[in-house]
């Protein structure tokens, strides 16, 4: 799979800090691509390199196999964290106007607004007053201006943020279907469950440094602690010389659950047959880590070191 | 269709689509030609002819004064006491009373009127009284009236400027005063006007959170560009309305008043004044017109080399203004907070509106010059010594200086705009806006 967007050693320095440090990312092609980390971490200092906005100091920007260049603006797609609209503009003439800024001839920004419009069901709405909208209404409105010139590349900064549930979930298939459409995604969050529910690769920002950066399972597998969550009937020893007990907790009908640690690291089947000479196993799971765990580890563990 | 392109249409369009747009053009030119009214109502009106009964108790004045377009005078042989009796059954507006002793006692004229005496009609009644007084004085002291008539020179130098070639140039200098004042006023009107229109669209981008979307898909120099042009086309668009909608009013409202001015210069035939006075009345009226001074003027300067000059110094100091105002806007998330970094844009106008004062009483001086070449004043400053004849390589330097002055500030702007739009939160200081100047795009 190539890689649609790669960032090599970017540096991007404020007169008070530099807010990237040699940042080196690689986003495959028609993947979706979570860019995590802390507020103030440097992700939207990144996006907005990636789109021009401003330039980097040192590094370079590969899209496409091209160094990064103007004529890419009308690639990329872009939703902000801080986004809004023209008040006064009427929604379909602000669309209008948004995707020919993206270098779309007029007629073919008129169709493929009408066919959004139809899309949402808002064919009402495009002589309304953007102030007159909703909150809601005014998301679909910015998303709408976002896709509507069919970048290759669509980067969302927090595009969950202020959506409620029922525009969240309706972004969330927007996005799974612009992914099968082989559209790249780059989405910077914080909120780690839709990092696990929608991205195949990640990269963790923190301190204006990469800190984590791969595909989702290979991220996972490295934060693997060889624990396990076992339920069984029976008495358990605390130390075997092969796995520990860390804690341990009653059920119903007799039933305690276990999370214990593969401290010889032995193959599985081997750790499951030493358990069953002392229980009786009613179930058994490797521990993966969730994202939040991971992010908690990564950027607390450093949070805590400086406390 | 360029982007530069669509931003300007999209800044256009949407002012100019405002009512608040079409109010201001078009109720300004009916104030304009409302004012206009009521001052040819009031020269109609209020100069009605006063009827004044003069009790000459000296014996001096009678068939000596005239009645004049505003006082017209009538000798009663009564005694004050018994005249102020039958004052009010008669139809006199004033009683004067001229005492015996007038010669060595000037200060004893008496007036009483029905209704207390206006200033003009004290001044016309003192003035009159006044002249005869003089001419009886000098008669007494042998000195002969004709002789001191003929000593009467009236110098009325016609001013010219000489040009290298030897020709000389008439110069109107009232016109050219006129026409200075009226640049100088357009100019300085738009500077502020429209630019802080432009200031107010780019806080407006910026605290509607727009501004990020715009400058992912256009280069934020052709965003500030776009719309200080599209601002400046709202302003051209508004100056032609106004002037072509003040030209129609004030055409319709002397059209409507001429009824009015013919009556009234009947009646001042009728009452018998002579031609010069009713001549001087109708040039009052012509000149209250707010078009007739541009009009007028124009003769030493070609209409041409004025209106491209006023063309060339409106663009490029608005240019220059405007793109100011624009890093303020940038800068700030509200017009409140402008106002600090407002005040180095503003002091420039208000200055070089001062010295156009100044240079109006004198074109020449050093003062002049030298304003009329800084960038920063010479938009306004050079307008106002247009009209009163300024060599050409003087407008050429000052106009180059002009184009590097926006050049500069165009550049200085696009600069701390660039970095200025993504500042939120906190209110820069002046130390920080000079930093970004030096940031890399």
């Amino acid at each position: 799979m190539s890689n649609i967007l790669e960032a090599q050693h970017v540096v991007k320095r404020y007169s008070e800090h530099t807010a990237l440090d040699k940042v080196s990312i690689e986003v495959p092609q028609g993947s979706i691509f979570g860019l995590l980390g802390p507020n103030g971490a440097g992700k939207t200092s990144l996006i907005r390199i990636i789109n021009q906005i401003t330039a980097p100091d040192e590094g370079i920007i590969i899209l496409n196999g091209e160094r990064l260049q103007p004529k890419h603006i009308e690639d990329i797609g872009y939703l902000p964290e801080e986004r809004g609209l023209y008040k006064k503009m009427k929604v379909g003439e602000q669309l209008l106007y948004l995707a020919q800024l993206k270098g779309m001839k007029k007629a073919e920004a008129l169709e493929k607004l009408k066919h959004w419009f139809i899309k949402f069901d808002i064919k009402d709405w495009w002589d309304k007053n953007v102030e007159d909208l909703s909150k809601g209404m005014q998301q679909k409105t910015q998303f709408i201006a976002t896709i509507v010139h069919e970048p290759k590349l669509i980067i969302l900064d927090e595009p969950f943020s202020g959506f409620d549930p029922i525009n969240a979930n309706l972004l969330k298939d927007e996005i799974l279907e612009l992914k099968q459409r082989g559209t790249t995604i780059i989405f910077s969050t914080h909120r780690m469950e839709s990092v696990e529910e929608l991205c195949d690769n990640i990269a963790l920002i923190n301190k204006s440094k990469v800190v984590l950066h791969g595909g989702k399972k290979e991220v996972k597998n490295r934060f693997k602690d060889n624990s396990y969550t076992v339920q069984f009937i029976g008495d358990l020893p605390h130390e075997s010389g092969i796995f520990e007990v860390l804690n341990t907790q009653a059920l119903e009908d007799g039933i305690i659950q276990a999370y214990i640690r593969n401290t010889q690291e032995i193959p599985v089947n081997q750790l499951i047959s030493h358990l069953i000479q002392h229980v009786e196993l009613k179930s058994f799971n490797e521990n993966i880590p969730s994202f939040n765990e991971i992010f908690i580890k990564v950027v607390g563990g450093e949070a805590n070191e400086i406390l | 269709m360029n982007k530069i392109l669509l931003i300007i249409q999209r800044e256009y369009l949407t002012r100019v689509r405002k009512k608040s747009f079409w109010i201001a053009s078009i109720v300004v030119p009916f104030l304009i030609a409302g004012v206009y009214a009521i001052l040819i109502y009031l020269v109609v009106n209020s100069n009605e002819t006063k009827t004044i009964q003069i009790i000459d108790e000296s014996g001096l004045f009678k068939g000596k004064i005239e009645s004049e377009k505003d006082v017209s005078y009538s000798f009663i042989n009564k005694s004050f006491e018994t005249a102020k009796k039958d004052f009010f059954k008669s139809d006199a507006d004033i009683l004067v009373n001229i005492p015996k002793d007038i010669l060595s006692n000037p200060n004893g004229v008496k007036m009483v009127g029905k209704k207390s005496i206006g200033m003009g009609t004290q001044f016309d009644i003192q003035g009159s009284i006044e002249k005869e007084l003089r001419n009886i004085k000098l008669k007494n002291a042998n000195i002969d009236l004709k002789i001191l008539e003929d000593n009467k020179v009236n110098v009325n130098a016609e001013t010219f400027t000489l040009q290298e070639d030897g020709q000389e140039q008439s110069s109107s200098s009232t016109g050219a005063m006129i026409l200075a004042g009226i640049f100088g006023m357009v100019l300085y009107i738009s500077a502020f006007l429209y630019g802080s229109q432009v200031m107010n669209g780019v806080i407006e981008e910026k605290s509607n959170r727009i501004i990020e979307v715009m400058i992912s898909s256009v280069r934020p120099f052709q965003l500030m560009m776009g719309k200080i042009v599209g601002v400046g086309l709202v302003g051209i668009t508004q100056f032609l309305l106004w002037g072509i909608l003040t030209f129609t009013a004030s055409t319709a409202t002397s059209a409507l008043m001429s009824n009015k001015i013919e009556q009234k210069v009947q009646t001042m035939q009728k009452t018998g004044l002579n031609k010069t006075e009713i001549e001087n009345f109708k040039k009052e009226i012509k000149d209250k017109n707010p078009l007739a001074g541009i009009a007028q003027t124009v003769e030493n300067v070609s209409l041409g080399k004025l209106i491209l000059c006023f063309l060339l110094f409106y663009i490029g100091g608005y240019l220059l203004y405007a793109s100011l105002f624009a890093a303020v806007g940038s800068a700030v998330e509200n017009a409140l907070e402008a106002q600090q970094f407002l005040l180095p844009v503003t002091i420039p106008i208000l200055a070089s509106f001062f010295i156009g004062q100044a240079i109006i009483q004198d074109p020449d001086s050093k003062l002049a010059f030298w304003a009329s070449m800084f960038p920063l004043t010479s938009p306004i400053d050079m307008m106002v010594r247009l009209p009163f004849g300024v060599p050409n390589w003087q407008i050429a330097l000052s106009f180059t200086l002009l184009v590097l002055g926006f050049l500069g500030t165009t550049w200085l702007a696009g600069k701390v705009y660039r970095v200025g739009i993504l500042m939120y939160g906190k209110k820069p200081s002046w130390k920080e806006i000079s930093k970004w100047v030096f940031y890399k795009g």
